[in-house]
């Protein structure tokens, strides 16, 4: 994974691991690497990836089982809540970076309608 | 803990590391960073036990460096250090009877990892092969203190990525890694700790993460800013 130096790492695989909890690809209540296989898997620094897990934790996306590792919640609705957080927060940078091109909201919405 | 304070370091006239006080704790990748002759080199010698300061000290668990703290603390230099008759197993035999924590078996992980078998012969490898092989016999210790001076020169792109994998396999909460490169980007993700030496001095030292939250600034734009034009990084 390729990674922007200027964004914190935590938050780049943060958002990586989210993006697969909501398609499924890491299902709920499925088991996560340990940090320091995730720091591998990442190639990143072992404290950056324990913080990964303290800060999707502190969301409610997954929760740490003493001796037994990090799992995925089970909770299917608060993955659906995390399914459209990360939509709305993908609508907001469409709709930022049109108003950076002068699109009022107005335009940038019926832009989407007829382009797509 | 390695711990230097007040450490300076002199040849002569010339002052190659001046009154430099630094911790390093346990559970850090710490990346030193500067240019060409701001003395990180002469820094991880000191600490390496291979050269003596000129005054101040330097700690390693609340000990002056030396023969017993060589055995905990894992350098590597940029120098090639290997005779030119042996091969990639008799470096490993070479390492096994100079250091009581060398792991044979740490050695064969780290050789497969990094593409490389026992019966090279090192006067065949190639600048690559050598740095990747000194790599591996380094960590093939089971060392308190990794030091490892410029581990990505010399190896190519995707070497890079196996050197990252193999740095990140030594870590535990209970040991130091310190890497110095002019490859900044290479240690972005990596290092979680940044100490910028300037001129011989401790510029600044930083926490990466941190860097990246407050400021949205990563190493290499501290780096560009510390350091300033004159020596850009590759």
């Amino acid at each position: 994974m390729q990674y922007d130096p200027n964004i914190p790492i935590w938050l780049q695989v943060m958002t990586r691991i989210k993006t697969d909890i909501v398609t499924g690809k890491s299902p709920p209540s499925g088991k996560l690497p340990g940090a320091r296989d995730l720091a591998l898997a990442y190639s990143i620094n072992p404290n950056t990836a324990a913080r990964v897990y303290q800060e999707l934790e502190k969301e409610g996306l997954c929760e740490t089982r003493r001796g037994l590792g990090t799992f995925v919640t089970a909770d299917a609705g608060r993955v659906k809540a995390l399914r459209d957080e990360m939509a709305r927060k993908a609508a907001e940078d469409y709709l930022t970076r049109l108003s950076l091109l002068g699109f009022t909201r107005e335009e940038a919405l019926n832009k989407l309608q007829e382009d797509f | 803990m390695l711990e230097s304070i007040d450490l300076t370091k002199k040849y002569g006239t010339k002052t190659a590391v001046e009154n430099v006080s630094l911790r390093l704790t346990p559970g850090h990748i710490y990346a030193m960073l500067g240019p060409n002759g701001s003395g990180k080199t002469t820094w991880m010698k000191m600490a390496a036990g291979l050269v003596k300061p000129t005054s101040g000290q330097i700690l390693f668990d609340g000990t002056p460096v030396g023969i017993e703290s060589r055995k905990k603390i894992a350098y590597m230099s940029t120098e090639p250090y290997f005779y030119t008759w042996m091969t990639v197993r008799d470096v490993g035999k070479y390492y096994g009877d100079f250091f009581e924590d060398y792991s044979p078996e740490q050695y064969g992980r780290l050789l497969a990892e990094m593409e490389l078998t026992e019966d090279l012969k090192t006067s065949t490898l190639s600048s690559g092969m050598m740095a990747k092989l000194k790599i591996a016999v380094t960590l093939a210790r089971d060392a308190h203190v990794y030091m490892l001076d410029e581990p990505f020169n010399g190896i190519d792109l995707l070497a890079r990525d196996a050197i990252r994998g193999c740095i990140l396999s030594r870590f535990s909460p209970d040991r130091i890694l310190l890497l110095s490169s002019h490859l900044v980007e290479e240690m972005e993700a990596i290092a979680d700790q940044a100490v910028f030496i300037k001129a011989g001095r401790l510029a600044e030292t930083a926490d990466l993460e941190d860097l990246r939250t407050r400021e949205g600034v990563s190493m290499a734009d501290r780096y560009r800013t510390i350091f300033g034009h004159e020596e850009a990084t590759k």
